[in-house]
Protein backbone atom coordinates (compact mmCIF):
# COMPACT_ATOMS: atom_id res chain seq x y z
CA UNK A 1 0.00 0.00 0.00
CA UNK A 2 1.24 3.52 -1.01
CA UNK A 3 2.46 6.21 1.66
CA UNK A 4 -0.63 8.16 0.59
CA UNK A 5 -3.25 5.40 1.23
CA UNK A 6 -2.20 4.55 4.64
CA UNK A 7 -1.43 7.93 6.34
CA UNK A 8 -3.24 10.50 4.53
CA UNK A 9 -4.35 12.28 7.15
CA UNK A 10 -0.93 12.42 8.64
CA UNK A 11 0.53 13.87 5.28
CA UNK A 12 -2.02 16.68 5.24
CA UNK A 13 -1.23 17.60 8.53
CA UNK A 14 2.18 17.74 7.68
CA UNK A 15 1.71 19.74 4.70
CA UNK A 16 -0.60 21.92 6.23
CA UNK A 17 2.49 23.08 8.59
CA UNK A 18 4.03 24.85 5.05
CA UNK A 19 2.98 27.32 2.73
CA UNK A 20 1.47 26.01 -0.05
CA UNK A 21 4.12 26.95 -2.76
CA UNK A 22 6.65 25.61 -0.37
CA UNK A 23 6.01 21.71 -0.23
CA UNK A 24 9.29 20.44 -0.74
CA UNK A 25 9.79 21.55 3.24
CA UNK A 26 7.79 18.44 3.95
CA UNK A 27 10.11 15.82 2.75
CA UNK A 28 11.77 14.87 6.17
CA UNK A 29 8.57 14.30 7.66
CA UNK A 30 7.77 11.76 4.89
CA UNK A 31 10.34 10.46 5.04
CA UNK A 32 10.11 9.68 8.52
CA UNK A 33 6.84 8.28 8.03
CA UNK A 34 8.56 6.10 5.41
CA UNK A 35 10.81 4.47 7.97
CA UNK A 36 7.64 3.90 9.97
CA UNK A 37 6.85 0.28 9.42
CA UNK A 38 10.48 -1.52 8.48
CA UNK A 39 12.45 1.12 9.72
CA UNK A 40 14.08 1.94 6.51
CA UNK A 41 13.18 3.72 3.30
CA UNK A 42 12.47 1.73 0.31
CA UNK A 43 13.33 2.92 -3.27
CA UNK A 44 9.25 2.57 -3.63
CA UNK A 45 8.46 5.33 -0.88
CA UNK A 46 11.08 7.73 -2.36
CA UNK A 47 9.64 7.62 -5.63
CA UNK A 48 6.40 7.85 -3.87
CA UNK A 49 7.82 11.36 -2.03
CA UNK A 50 9.44 12.76 -4.95
CA UNK A 51 6.09 12.49 -7.00
CA UNK A 52 4.24 14.01 -4.12
CA UNK A 53 6.68 16.98 -4.06
CA UNK A 54 7.31 16.99 -7.92
CA UNK A 55 11.03 16.55 -7.45
CA UNK A 56 13.40 14.06 -8.84
CA UNK A 57 14.26 10.59 -6.81
CA UNK A 58 17.86 11.67 -6.73
CA UNK A 59 16.92 14.68 -5.08
CA UNK A 60 15.30 12.55 -2.30
CA UNK A 61 17.89 10.12 -2.12
CA UNK A 62 20.28 12.88 -1.63
CA UNK A 63 18.16 14.37 1.33
CA UNK A 64 17.65 10.77 3.01
CA UNK A 65 21.43 10.13 2.64
CA UNK A 66 22.41 13.02 4.20
CA UNK A 67 20.60 12.83 7.66
CA UNK A 68 22.37 10.18 9.96
CA UNK A 69 18.47 9.17 11.52
CA UNK A 70 17.18 7.98 7.42
CA UNK A 71 18.65 4.70 6.53
CA UNK A 72 18.44 3.49 3.24
CA UNK A 73 19.00 -0.34 4.35
CA UNK A 74 17.17 -2.85 6.62
CA UNK A 75 18.69 -3.79 9.78
CA UNK A 76 17.87 -4.96 13.22
CA UNK A 77 14.59 -4.19 14.46
CA UNK A 78 15.66 -2.24 17.30
CA UNK A 79 18.52 0.51 16.57
CA UNK A 80 20.71 0.40 19.72
CA UNK A 81 22.53 4.03 19.29
CA UNK A 82 25.01 4.50 22.01
CA UNK A 83 27.35 7.79 22.35
CA UNK A 84 30.29 7.80 22.54
CA UNK A 85 31.21 11.55 21.94
CA UNK A 86 33.81 13.46 24.17
CA UNK A 87 31.40 14.37 27.19
CA UNK A 88 29.86 10.46 27.00
CA UNK A 89 33.47 9.17 27.35
CA UNK A 90 34.47 11.02 29.78
CA UNK A 91 32.10 9.26 32.19
CA UNK A 92 32.45 5.83 30.84
CA UNK A 93 30.42 5.37 27.66
CA UNK A 94 33.80 3.73 25.55
CA UNK A 95 33.67 0.89 28.02
CA UNK A 96 29.63 0.63 28.17
CA UNK A 97 29.77 0.08 24.29
CA UNK A 98 32.03 -2.42 24.41
CA UNK A 99 30.28 -4.20 27.53
CA UNK A 100 27.04 -4.09 25.71
CA UNK A 101 28.35 -5.23 22.40
CA UNK A 102 30.05 -7.98 24.45
CA UNK A 103 26.76 -9.00 25.56
CA UNK A 104 24.79 -8.93 22.90
CA UNK A 105 27.58 -10.89 20.92
CA UNK A 106 27.92 -8.21 18.16
CA UNK A 107 30.48 -5.46 17.32
CA UNK A 108 29.26 -1.87 16.63
CA UNK A 109 27.68 -1.55 13.19
CA UNK A 110 26.02 -5.40 13.79
CA UNK A 111 23.17 -7.10 14.16
CA UNK A 112 22.27 -9.39 16.60
CA UNK A 113 21.56 -13.22 14.78
CA UNK A 114 17.54 -13.15 15.62
CA UNK A 115 17.68 -9.61 13.64
CA UNK A 116 16.48 -7.47 17.23
CA UNK A 117 19.55 -5.63 17.51
CA UNK A 118 21.51 -3.03 15.83
CA UNK A 119 24.04 -1.81 17.87
CA UNK A 120 25.60 1.60 16.90
CA UNK A 121 28.22 4.12 17.79
CA UNK A 122 26.65 7.62 17.30
CA UNK A 123 27.57 11.23 17.50
CA UNK A 124 26.38 13.30 20.61
CA UNK A 125 22.60 13.04 21.65
CA UNK A 126 22.49 15.66 23.62
CA UNK A 127 22.61 14.10 26.87
CA UNK A 128 26.18 14.49 28.35
CA UNK A 129 25.20 14.90 31.80
CA UNK A 130 23.24 11.73 31.95
CA UNK A 131 25.95 9.49 29.95
CA UNK A 132 26.41 6.40 29.41
CA UNK A 133 23.32 6.99 27.25
CA UNK A 134 22.15 5.74 24.38
CA UNK A 135 18.89 5.96 22.43
CA UNK A 136 16.78 3.67 20.51
CA UNK A 137 16.01 3.85 17.27
CA UNK A 138 12.37 1.89 16.21
CA UNK A 139 10.61 2.72 12.63
CA UNK A 140 10.03 6.20 13.02
CA UNK A 141 10.43 6.72 16.61
CA UNK A 142 13.67 7.49 19.37
CA UNK A 143 13.53 6.75 22.52
CA UNK A 144 16.40 8.12 24.90
CA UNK A 145 17.88 5.48 27.69
CA UNK A 146 20.08 7.61 30.46
CA UNK A 147 22.56 7.33 33.59
CA UNK A 148 22.39 3.62 32.11
CA UNK A 149 24.79 0.63 33.56
CA UNK A 150 25.17 -2.49 31.96
CA UNK A 151 22.47 -4.35 33.80
CA UNK A 152 20.30 -1.61 33.19
CA UNK A 153 21.06 -1.35 29.49
CA UNK A 154 19.90 -5.27 29.32
CA UNK A 155 16.88 -4.51 31.01
CA UNK A 156 15.80 -1.89 28.66
CA UNK A 157 16.71 -4.53 25.89
CA UNK A 158 14.53 -7.50 27.45
CA UNK A 159 11.58 -5.51 27.43
CA UNK A 160 11.61 -4.23 24.43
CA UNK A 161 9.04 -6.77 21.78
CA UNK B 1 13.68 36.94 44.83
CA UNK B 2 13.31 33.48 42.77
CA UNK B 3 16.38 31.25 41.86
CA UNK B 4 15.36 31.02 38.42
CA UNK B 5 14.75 33.13 35.60
CA UNK B 6 15.01 30.16 32.61
CA UNK B 7 15.10 26.81 34.85
CA UNK B 8 11.72 28.37 36.59
CA UNK B 9 10.54 24.51 36.71
CA UNK B 10 12.91 23.76 39.57
CA UNK B 11 11.26 26.04 41.31
CA UNK B 12 7.21 25.53 40.07
CA UNK B 13 7.04 21.99 39.09
CA UNK B 14 4.08 22.59 37.56
CA UNK B 15 5.12 25.52 34.92
CA UNK B 16 4.79 23.18 31.82
CA UNK B 17 1.14 23.83 32.03
CA UNK B 18 -0.61 26.66 30.79
CA UNK B 19 -2.33 27.49 33.85
CA UNK B 20 -0.20 27.44 35.93
CA UNK B 21 2.40 29.42 33.53
CA UNK B 22 -0.37 31.91 33.25
CA UNK B 23 -1.21 32.24 37.07
CA UNK B 24 2.62 32.87 37.34
CA UNK B 25 2.01 35.91 35.05
CA UNK B 26 2.73 33.86 31.72
CA UNK B 27 1.56 35.34 28.31
CA UNK B 28 1.17 38.84 29.86
CA UNK B 29 4.66 40.24 28.35
CA UNK B 30 2.80 38.48 24.78
CA UNK B 31 0.08 40.68 25.54
CA UNK B 32 1.44 43.88 26.39
CA UNK B 33 3.90 43.74 23.25
CA UNK B 34 1.18 43.23 20.90
CA UNK B 35 -1.62 45.39 22.69
CA UNK B 36 0.49 48.42 23.96
CA UNK B 37 3.74 48.28 21.84
CA UNK B 38 5.00 48.97 18.15
CA UNK B 39 7.25 45.59 16.96
CA UNK B 40 10.02 49.27 17.29
CA UNK B 41 9.32 49.12 20.62
CA UNK B 42 9.56 45.92 21.71
CA UNK B 43 12.73 45.21 19.40
CA UNK B 44 14.04 48.84 21.53
CA UNK B 45 13.72 47.01 24.90
CA UNK B 46 15.35 43.96 23.30
CA UNK B 47 18.46 46.29 21.95
CA UNK B 48 18.46 48.12 25.04
CA UNK B 49 18.20 44.77 27.75
CA UNK B 50 21.57 43.71 26.44
CA UNK B 51 20.63 40.66 25.56
CA UNK B 52 22.99 38.72 23.31
CA UNK B 53 22.88 35.06 21.51
CA UNK B 54 22.69 32.20 23.49
CA UNK B 55 23.29 29.84 20.59
CA UNK B 56 27.63 30.70 20.89
CA UNK B 57 28.00 33.51 18.49
CA UNK B 58 26.68 35.82 21.36
CA UNK B 59 25.62 38.48 18.48
CA UNK B 60 23.38 41.43 20.15
CA UNK B 61 19.80 40.03 19.77
CA UNK B 62 17.85 43.36 19.71
CA UNK B 63 20.35 44.53 16.98
CA UNK B 64 19.55 40.88 14.86
CA UNK B 65 16.13 42.15 14.88
CA UNK B 66 16.35 45.66 13.35
CA UNK B 67 18.18 43.97 10.52
CA UNK B 68 15.26 42.35 9.17
CA UNK B 69 14.65 43.83 5.67
CA UNK B 70 11.37 45.74 5.97
CA UNK B 71 10.78 46.36 1.74
CA UNK B 72 10.52 42.36 1.45
CA UNK B 73 7.58 39.92 3.12
CA UNK B 74 6.62 37.67 4.60
CA UNK B 75 9.00 37.94 7.44
CA UNK B 76 9.61 34.43 9.42
CA UNK B 77 11.12 33.72 12.90
CA UNK B 78 12.70 30.07 12.94
CA UNK B 79 13.59 28.92 17.06
CA UNK B 80 17.08 27.42 16.63
CA UNK B 81 16.30 23.79 18.79
CA UNK B 82 18.84 22.01 17.02
CA UNK B 83 21.29 21.71 20.05
CA UNK B 84 23.91 19.31 18.97
CA UNK B 85 27.38 20.59 20.03
CA UNK B 86 28.74 17.88 22.13
CA UNK B 87 28.82 19.08 26.00
CA UNK B 88 25.37 21.01 25.25
CA UNK B 89 22.09 20.55 26.41
CA UNK B 90 20.60 23.10 27.84
CA UNK B 91 17.83 23.76 25.28
CA UNK B 92 16.40 20.85 25.86
CA UNK B 93 15.68 21.23 29.56
CA UNK B 94 14.06 24.43 28.75
CA UNK B 95 11.80 23.07 26.46
CA UNK B 96 11.32 19.95 28.71
CA UNK B 97 11.10 21.77 31.95
CA UNK B 98 9.57 25.42 30.86
CA UNK B 99 7.91 25.17 27.22
CA UNK B 100 5.40 27.96 27.50
CA UNK B 101 8.24 30.61 27.94
CA UNK B 102 10.25 29.61 25.59
CA UNK B 103 7.02 29.15 23.29
CA UNK B 104 6.10 33.15 24.54
CA UNK B 105 9.64 34.38 23.25
CA UNK B 106 9.21 32.97 20.15
CA UNK B 107 5.73 34.76 20.03
CA UNK B 108 7.10 38.12 21.16
CA UNK B 109 9.78 37.65 18.47
CA UNK B 110 7.64 37.07 15.95
CA UNK B 111 5.28 40.27 17.18
CA UNK B 112 8.47 42.14 17.11
CA UNK B 113 10.06 41.74 13.53
CA UNK B 114 6.27 41.34 11.99
CA UNK B 115 6.00 37.83 11.23
CA UNK B 116 2.76 35.61 11.27
CA UNK B 117 4.11 31.95 10.62
CA UNK B 118 7.45 31.02 12.85
CA UNK B 119 8.71 27.24 13.02
CA UNK B 120 10.84 25.62 15.59
CA UNK B 121 13.71 23.39 14.31
CA UNK B 122 14.04 20.55 16.47
CA UNK B 123 16.77 18.35 16.48
CA UNK B 124 15.47 14.60 15.36
CA UNK B 125 16.76 13.15 18.71
CA UNK B 126 14.76 15.32 20.35
CA UNK B 127 11.57 14.01 18.59
CA UNK B 128 9.79 13.53 22.01
CA UNK B 129 10.05 17.47 22.40
CA UNK B 130 8.69 18.27 19.55
CA UNK B 131 5.84 16.30 20.15
CA UNK B 132 5.63 17.75 23.32
CA UNK B 133 5.84 21.58 22.04
CA UNK B 134 3.26 20.42 19.58
CA UNK B 135 0.96 19.41 22.54
CA UNK B 136 1.86 23.26 23.91
CA UNK B 137 1.15 25.23 20.86
CA UNK B 138 -2.03 23.25 20.70
CA UNK B 139 -3.06 24.37 23.92
CA UNK B 140 -2.02 28.31 23.13
CA UNK B 141 -4.17 28.09 19.70
CA UNK B 142 -6.93 26.91 22.19
CA UNK B 143 -6.85 29.83 24.54
CA UNK B 144 -6.31 32.27 22.16
CA UNK B 145 -2.71 32.72 22.80
CA UNK B 146 -2.20 31.80 18.70
CA UNK B 147 -4.30 32.14 15.49
CA UNK B 148 -5.85 34.99 13.88
CA UNK B 149 -6.59 38.48 15.41
CA UNK B 150 -4.52 38.19 18.54
CA UNK B 151 -6.19 39.99 21.78
CA UNK B 152 -8.29 41.93 19.50
CA UNK B 153 -6.18 43.31 17.13
CA UNK B 154 -5.30 42.70 13.67
CA UNK B 155 -1.66 40.36 14.23
CA UNK B 156 -1.94 37.30 13.79
CA UNK B 157 0.61 33.91 14.37
CA UNK B 158 0.96 30.29 13.60
CA UNK B 159 4.02 28.26 15.35
CA UNK B 160 5.24 25.28 13.63
CA UNK B 161 7.62 22.50 14.78
CA UNK B 162 10.31 20.79 12.42
CA UNK B 163 11.89 17.87 13.29
CA UNK B 164 15.69 17.51 11.81
CA UNK B 165 17.00 13.72 11.43
CA UNK B 166 20.17 14.34 12.71
CA UNK B 167 22.95 16.40 11.58
CA UNK B 168 25.09 18.63 13.79
CA UNK B 169 25.58 21.48 10.61
CA UNK B 170 22.01 22.00 10.89
CA UNK B 171 22.26 24.47 14.00
CA UNK B 172 24.45 26.26 11.31
CA UNK B 173 21.63 29.18 11.00
CA UNK B 174 21.97 28.78 7.15
CA UNK B 175 22.27 25.43 6.85
CA UNK B 176 19.08 24.96 9.76
CA UNK B 177 17.31 27.07 6.50
CA UNK B 178 18.26 24.83 3.69
CA UNK B 179 17.24 22.04 6.08
CA UNK B 180 14.06 23.63 6.28
CA UNK B 181 13.46 24.42 3.06
CA UNK B 182 13.26 20.34 2.47
CA UNK B 183 17.46 20.33 0.91
CA UNK B 184 20.50 18.99 2.41
CA UNK B 185 21.86 20.76 5.36
CA UNK B 186 24.71 22.70 3.71
CA UNK B 187 25.18 26.27 4.56
CA UNK B 188 24.94 29.12 2.38
CA UNK B 189 27.23 31.62 1.02
CA UNK B 190 26.67 34.60 3.27
CA UNK B 191 25.92 37.87 2.92
CA UNK B 192 23.26 38.04 2.57
CA UNK B 193 22.35 37.10 5.55
CA UNK B 194 18.79 35.39 7.16
CA UNK B 195 17.33 38.98 7.88
CA UNK B 196 17.77 39.84 4.31
CA UNK B 197 17.49 36.44 2.33
CA UNK B 198 16.46 33.46 5.09
CA UNK B 199 13.65 30.71 4.78
CA UNK B 200 12.65 30.83 1.31
CA UNK B 201 14.50 33.68 0.30
CA UNK B 202 12.58 36.07 2.72
CA UNK B 203 13.65 37.62 5.64
CA UNK B 204 14.10 35.77 8.34
CA UNK B 205 15.55 36.16 12.23
CA UNK B 206 16.93 32.70 14.13
CA UNK B 207 17.25 32.74 17.11
CA UNK B 208 18.28 30.11 19.85
CA UNK B 209 15.89 28.57 22.08
CA UNK B 210 17.51 29.90 25.35
CA UNK B 211 17.76 34.14 23.54
CA UNK B 212 14.47 33.77 23.00
CA UNK B 213 13.31 32.23 26.95
CA UNK B 214 15.16 35.23 27.92
CA UNK B 215 12.90 37.05 26.14
CA UNK B 216 9.41 38.07 28.05
CA UNK B 217 11.42 38.54 30.98
CA UNK B 218 12.92 41.40 29.53
CA UNK B 219 9.56 42.95 28.21
CA UNK B 220 7.61 42.24 31.12
CA UNK B 221 10.37 43.63 33.36
CA UNK B 222 12.48 46.25 31.41
CA UNK B 223 16.14 46.36 30.17
CA UNK B 224 17.17 48.17 33.26
CA UNK B 225 16.28 44.64 35.47
CA UNK B 226 17.85 43.07 32.94
CA UNK B 227 20.62 44.59 33.05
CA UNK B 228 21.39 44.49 36.90
CA UNK B 229 22.18 40.90 36.38
CA UNK B 230 25.53 39.49 34.52
CA UNK B 231 28.38 42.11 33.54
CA UNK B 232 28.38 45.13 30.98
CA UNK B 233 29.72 43.16 28.35
CA UNK B 234 26.62 40.33 28.73
CA UNK B 235 24.27 41.18 31.09
CA UNK B 236 21.74 38.52 32.89
CA UNK B 237 22.13 35.20 33.16
CA UNK B 238 23.05 32.27 31.32
CA UNK B 239 22.23 28.44 31.57
CA UNK B 240 26.20 26.31 31.94
CA UNK B 241 25.98 22.87 30.75
CA UNK B 242 28.23 20.80 32.69
CA UNK B 243 30.12 17.63 31.96
CA UNK B 244 33.12 15.70 32.15
CA UNK B 245 35.22 14.55 34.95
CA UNK B 246 33.05 16.88 37.55
CA UNK B 247 30.87 15.28 40.75
CA UNK B 248 27.57 16.64 39.71
CA UNK B 249 27.34 17.62 35.72
CA UNK B 250 23.91 19.05 34.79
CA UNK B 251 22.71 22.52 33.62
CA UNK B 252 23.27 25.35 36.24
CA UNK B 253 21.72 28.90 35.46
CA UNK B 254 23.95 31.40 36.85
CA UNK B 255 24.74 35.21 36.23
CA UNK B 256 27.45 35.94 33.60
CA UNK B 257 30.40 37.24 36.02
CA UNK B 258 30.36 33.08 37.63
CA UNK B 259 33.46 31.90 37.55
CA UNK B 260 34.94 28.10 36.57
CA UNK B 261 36.13 27.53 40.14
CA UNK B 262 32.24 28.21 41.27
CA UNK B 263 30.68 26.76 38.66
CA UNK B 264 33.05 23.00 38.80
CA UNK B 265 33.90 22.97 42.71
CA UNK B 266 30.81 24.94 43.95
CA UNK B 267 28.03 23.58 41.85
CA UNK B 268 29.38 21.12 39.64
CA UNK B 269 30.85 19.57 43.48
CA UNK B 270 34.76 19.21 42.27
CA UNK B 271 36.26 16.94 40.17
CA UNK B 272 35.34 13.26 40.04
CA UNK B 273 37.81 11.03 42.69
CA UNK B 274 39.21 14.57 43.74
CA UNK B 275 41.49 14.83 41.27
CA UNK B 276 43.62 17.70 39.83
CA UNK B 277 41.94 19.65 37.37
CA UNK B 278 44.38 19.67 33.62
CA UNK B 279 41.79 21.50 31.15
CA UNK B 280 38.39 23.16 29.78
CA UNK B 281 36.33 23.27 27.21
CA UNK B 282 34.01 26.06 27.63
CA UNK B 283 32.14 25.92 24.23
CA UNK B 284 31.65 22.12 24.05
CA UNK B 285 33.60 20.10 21.48
CA UNK B 286 34.60 23.18 19.11
CA UNK B 287 36.76 25.25 22.19
CA UNK B 288 39.82 26.06 22.29
CA UNK B 289 41.18 23.79 24.89
CA UNK B 290 42.19 26.16 27.82
CA UNK B 291 45.01 24.77 30.60
CA UNK B 292 43.95 25.70 33.67
CA UNK B 293 45.62 27.59 36.23
CA UNK B 294 44.01 30.04 39.23
CA UNK B 295 43.71 32.69 36.51
CA UNK B 296 41.69 30.81 34.12
CA UNK B 297 39.60 29.39 37.35
CA UNK B 298 38.73 33.14 38.93
CA UNK B 299 37.84 35.04 36.05
CA UNK B 300 34.32 36.00 35.77
CA UNK B 301 32.85 34.56 32.80
CA UNK B 302 31.59 36.47 29.90
CA UNK B 303 32.43 36.25 26.20
CA UNK B 304 35.28 38.79 26.65
CA UNK B 305 36.96 37.87 29.41
CA UNK B 306 38.14 33.87 26.97
CA UNK B 307 39.15 35.81 24.34
CA UNK B 308 41.94 36.88 26.56
CA UNK B 309 42.77 33.38 26.67
CA UNK B 310 42.45 32.16 23.48
CA UNK B 311 39.02 30.45 24.35
CA UNK B 312 35.53 31.49 23.61
CA UNK B 313 32.40 31.15 25.98
CA UNK B 314 30.34 30.37 22.88
CA UNK B 315 27.19 28.40 24.36
CA UNK B 316 28.71 27.61 27.98
CA UNK B 317 28.91 24.00 27.51
CA UNK B 318 32.16 23.42 29.96
CA UNK B 319 33.53 20.13 29.51
CA UNK B 320 35.87 19.03 32.30
CA UNK B 321 39.32 17.36 31.70
CA UNK B 322 41.38 15.93 34.84
CA UNK B 323 44.66 14.56 34.82
CA UNK B 324 43.78 11.12 34.21
CA UNK B 325 42.69 12.12 30.27
CA UNK B 326 45.52 12.71 27.76
CA UNK B 327 44.91 15.05 25.39
CA UNK B 328 45.50 13.32 22.69
CA UNK B 329 42.98 11.30 23.31
CA UNK B 330 40.58 13.95 23.36
CA UNK B 331 40.93 15.38 19.86
CA UNK B 332 41.25 11.91 18.69
CA UNK B 333 37.20 11.90 19.80
CA UNK B 334 36.82 15.80 18.36
CA UNK B 335 38.34 14.74 15.35
CA UNK B 336 36.25 12.00 14.91
CA UNK B 337 32.92 14.34 15.88
CA UNK B 338 33.45 16.15 13.07
CA UNK B 339 34.72 13.96 10.48
CA UNK B 340 31.67 12.91 10.53
CA UNK B 341 29.71 15.92 10.61
CA UNK B 342 31.12 17.54 8.22
CA UNK B 343 28.85 17.86 5.54
CA UNK B 344 31.33 18.19 2.39
CA UNK B 345 30.60 21.14 0.80
CA UNK B 346 33.73 23.01 1.16
CA UNK B 347 36.99 20.74 0.16
CA UNK B 348 39.15 22.01 3.33
CA UNK B 349 36.52 20.41 5.88
CA UNK B 350 35.67 17.49 4.15
CA UNK B 351 39.11 16.29 3.07
CA UNK B 352 40.94 18.28 6.38
CA UNK B 353 38.47 16.47 8.39
CA UNK B 354 39.45 13.09 6.85
CA UNK B 355 43.21 13.68 6.92
CA UNK B 356 43.27 14.85 10.73
CA UNK B 357 41.37 11.64 11.66
CA UNK B 358 43.79 9.65 9.68
CA UNK B 359 46.68 10.98 11.77
CA UNK B 360 45.80 10.91 14.89
CA UNK B 361 44.44 7.64 14.40
CA UNK B 362 47.60 7.03 13.34
CA UNK B 363 49.69 8.89 15.84
CA UNK B 364 47.21 6.96 18.74
CA UNK B 365 48.35 3.55 17.12
CA UNK B 366 51.73 3.63 15.97
CA UNK B 367 53.55 6.22 18.98
CA UNK B 368 54.04 10.25 18.70
CA UNK B 369 56.46 10.91 16.37
CA UNK B 370 57.14 14.43 16.22
CA UNK B 371 56.72 14.53 12.52
CA UNK B 372 53.58 13.68 12.37
CA UNK B 373 52.29 16.01 15.07
CA UNK B 374 53.52 18.40 13.23
CA UNK B 375 51.91 17.66 9.99
CA UNK B 376 48.31 17.14 11.86
CA UNK B 377 49.00 20.61 13.33
CA UNK B 378 49.69 21.78 9.68
CA UNK B 379 46.48 20.29 8.27
CA UNK B 380 44.25 21.73 11.24
CA UNK B 381 46.37 25.39 10.12
CA UNK B 382 45.01 24.41 6.21
CA UNK B 383 42.00 24.52 7.07
CA UNK B 384 41.82 27.39 9.75
CA UNK B 385 39.72 29.97 7.55
CA UNK B 386 38.77 28.21 4.26
CA UNK B 387 35.16 27.11 4.96
CA UNK B 388 32.03 29.22 4.66
CA UNK B 389 30.77 28.15 8.08
CA UNK B 390 32.16 28.18 11.48
CA UNK B 391 31.94 23.98 11.42
CA UNK B 392 35.77 23.80 9.50
CA UNK B 393 37.35 26.28 12.36
CA UNK B 394 35.71 24.62 15.17
CA UNK B 395 37.31 20.80 13.80
CA UNK B 396 40.79 23.09 14.64
CA UNK B 397 40.06 24.30 17.31
CA UNK B 398 40.99 21.50 19.86
CA UNK B 399 43.34 20.08 17.48
CA UNK B 400 45.75 23.58 17.07
CA UNK B 401 44.78 24.36 21.18
CA UNK B 402 45.98 21.15 22.30
CA UNK B 403 49.27 20.36 20.37
CA UNK B 404 50.53 23.97 21.46
CA UNK B 405 48.77 24.26 25.03
CA UNK B 406 49.63 20.61 26.10
CA UNK B 407 53.17 19.73 24.14
CA UNK B 408 54.11 16.91 26.48
CA UNK B 409 50.63 15.00 25.80
CA UNK B 410 52.26 14.78 21.96
CA UNK B 411 55.65 13.95 22.95
CA UNK B 412 57.50 11.09 21.39
CA UNK B 413 57.18 8.01 23.79
CA UNK B 414 58.02 4.50 23.74
CA UNK B 415 54.98 2.41 23.12
CA UNK B 416 54.33 0.32 26.49
CA UNK B 417 54.23 -3.48 25.74
CA UNK B 418 56.37 -2.72 22.43
CA UNK B 419 59.61 -4.20 23.00
CA UNK B 420 62.99 -2.28 21.93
Amino acid sequence: MSLAQKYSQEIQAIFAKYPPEQKRSAIMSLLYLAQREEGYISQEAMKEIADMLEISVTEVAGVAGFYTLFHRQKEGKYRIQVCTDLPCALRGADSFLQELAQALGVRPGETTPDGRFTLEEVMCVGACHRAPVFQVQHGDTITFHENMSLEEALAVLKKLE
Amino acid sequence: MSQYLLLRHREIPEISRLEVYRQHGGFEAFQKAVTTMTPEQVTEVVKASGLRGRGGAGFPTGLKWSFMDRKSWPHYVVANADESEPGTFKDREIMEGNPFQFLEGVAIASYAVGAQRAYIYIRGEYQHIARWLDEKIAEMEAAGLLGEKLFGTDYSLRIYTHLGAGAYICGEETALLESLEGKRGQPRVRPPFPPTFGLYGKPTVVNNVETLTNVPLIVQNGAEWYRSMGTPDAPGVKIFSLSGRVKRPGSYELPFGVTFRQLIYEYGGGILDDRPIKAIMPAGASSSLLRVDDRVLDTPLDYAALRQFGSDLGSASVIVIDDTVSIDWVIQKTIRFFKHESCGKCTPCREGTYWMKHLIDRIRKNGKEEKQVKLLLDVARQIQGKCLCALGEFSTMAVVSGIERFPEDFRETVLEGVPG
